[in-house]
């Protein structure tokens, strides 16, 4: 399964990414939805039509007087009409964006980097491990998924939250969980007393999820202490290494692999990432610069 | 329940697993088979520890009572899952509450029974220590993590 997966998602990526890459394009926001208290979403317009992405894909969203960050591509795949970004309020940019209201205006530059290597999991197992924001990365690849369903085998997705009221995407995660092909397990780290889910670390959750680990696709996206763990329990099921894959954050200055903002050893994680096989980033979790 | 009925759901459960079949069925001799209706408590903090618990059916919330915040959530154990290991340590107390939330089915085994099986059969003995082993390693990694507070401290 794993023989040419870099491959494939550079493909992809390439074959999405618009002709200039460093040229922003104003989009008018179109709804702004509020997920929990501090992450939101906006649905924005690109004009004249998206170019399509892949799911797992970043763009550069430009804030007006504020700056650009990296937001990945939350919305589903097969509806490119949209252009969808989840966002968690953090610094200054993204707490410009959370004001944004109908009608304004966002510069947008993308779709960047690498993808999910969905389409290689075809008659496999598929495991999505997320963690709190990192649900949103994984959101079109979990889409791209269901549309496609009869292509894979198991379907499991285990996500952690760091309480009930900071669950990302609620009506999505009933949609699935109403679904009889598709397990889908969600546990907080810290839980109210009117919370009847499951309350540890999402980790917990791998040890008895229902997938072949000799035939699976893993993959994981959340903070990076989480990555680890969760693909050390992936391990320990019987995943190699090679097939699990995981989305890193990185700071990002151009995207594209110029400036050396986002430089991790020999990997640009614009450009060779964000999403990589576990085993090409390995050695370079847990530092910030290398 | 017979004792081949327990010593067959035994062997089947993921705690057990690959367990020889001798062992299973020296522990089907301590095992009884118990009900929890949902907001029962299995054990209460303090109480003496003489049993743990192979979870089948449902979920149970290990919990600890703060003065001011109430009872707090610490994990929840599912089907699956074992719960409680301070019958192998002295003082043989419960350090947590445990009840359930949903209708819960479980096994009991009786510490005493079992401490006294281990004495005898120190390979026994040991391949259900190795087992709570690998039970406490993890969870401990669970709280460590949990601890971290992860969600917070993004990335
Ligand atoms: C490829 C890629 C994809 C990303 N996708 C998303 C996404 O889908 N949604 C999303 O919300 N964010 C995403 N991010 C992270 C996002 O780019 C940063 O949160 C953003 O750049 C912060 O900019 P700021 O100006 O608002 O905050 P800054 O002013 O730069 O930072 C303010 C404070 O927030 C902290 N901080 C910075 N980044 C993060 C972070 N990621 N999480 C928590 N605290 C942080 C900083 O350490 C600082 O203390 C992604 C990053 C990358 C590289
Ligand atoms: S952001 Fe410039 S090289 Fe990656």
């Amino acid at each position: 399964m794993s023989a040419s997966l870099e491959e494939a998602s550079a493909a992809v990526a390439d074959a999405a990414r618009s002709p200039d890459p460093m040229r922003t394009t104003p989009c008018r926001v179109r709804r702004v939805l509020r997920e929990t208290a501090d992450t939101f979403t906006l649905v924005l317009e690109p004009p004249g039509g998206s170019l399509g992405f892949a799911p797992g894909q970043f763009d550069m969203l430009y804030a007006f007087g504020a700056g650009e960050v990296p937001i990945s591509i939350s919305g589903d795949p097969g509806v490119p009409e949209v252009l969808v970004h989840t966002i968690r309020a953090v610094g200054s940019v993204t707490r410009m964006m959370q004001r944004l209201r109908p009608g304004d205006r966002v510069g947008v530059r993308g779709p960047f980097g690498t993808s999910w290597p969905v389409d290689l999991a075809h008659g496999h197992d598929v495991v999505v491990i997320a963690g709190g924001i990192g649900l949103a990365p994984l959101r079109p690849a979990l889409l791209h998924l269901l549309a496609h369903r009869g292509l894979y085998g198991r379907l499991v997705l285990l996500y952690g939250a760091r309480t009930p009221k900071d669950i990302l995407f609620p009506r999505d995660l009933r949609e699935w969980r109403g679904r009889f092909d598709v397990a889908v397990e969600v546990t907080v780290d810290r839980a109210s007393p009117d919370w009847q889910g499951a309350v540890g670390v999402v980790t917990r959750l791998v040890d008895r999820a229902p997938f072949d680990p000799g035939s699976t696709l893993g993959l994981v996206c959340g903070p990076e202490v989480m990555i680890r763990f969760a693909v050390a329990a992936l391990e320990r099921r019987g995943v190699p290494s090679s097939e699990i894959h995981v989305s890193l954050e990185r700071n990002m200055k151009c995207a594209v692999g110029l400036c050396g903002h986002c430089q991790m050893g020999p990997v640009f994680v614009c450009r060779d990432g964000p999403v990589f096989p576990y085993e090409r980033v390995r050695p370079f979790f847990g530092l910030r610069e290398v | 329940m017979s004792v081949e009925t327990f010593e067959k759901i035994l062997a089947e459960h993921p705690f057990f697993e690959g367990m020889r079949a001798e062992h299973v069925a020296t522990l089907a001799g301590c095992v009884s088979n118990v009900k929890f209706d949902q907001g029962d408590y299995l054990f209460r903090e303090g109480q003496p520890a003489d049993r743990f618990y192979v979870v089948r059916f449902g979920r149970v919330t290990v919990e600890t009572f703060a003065p001011t915040r109430g009872s707090i959530a610490i994990e929840t154990v599912d089907a699956g899952d074992v719960l409680g290991w301070s019958w192998l340590f002295p003082p043989y107390k419960w350090h947590f509450d445990a009840r359930a939330m949903t209708l819960v089915r479980a096994f009991a085994l009786d510490g005493v029974c079992l401490r006294g099986k281990c004495e005898r059969d120190p390979a026994l003995g040991y391949e259900l220590m190795r087992r709570f082993a690998q039970v406490i390693v993890s969870r401990l990694e669970a709280t460590q993590l949990q601890l971290l507070d992860l969600y917070v401290s993004q990335p």
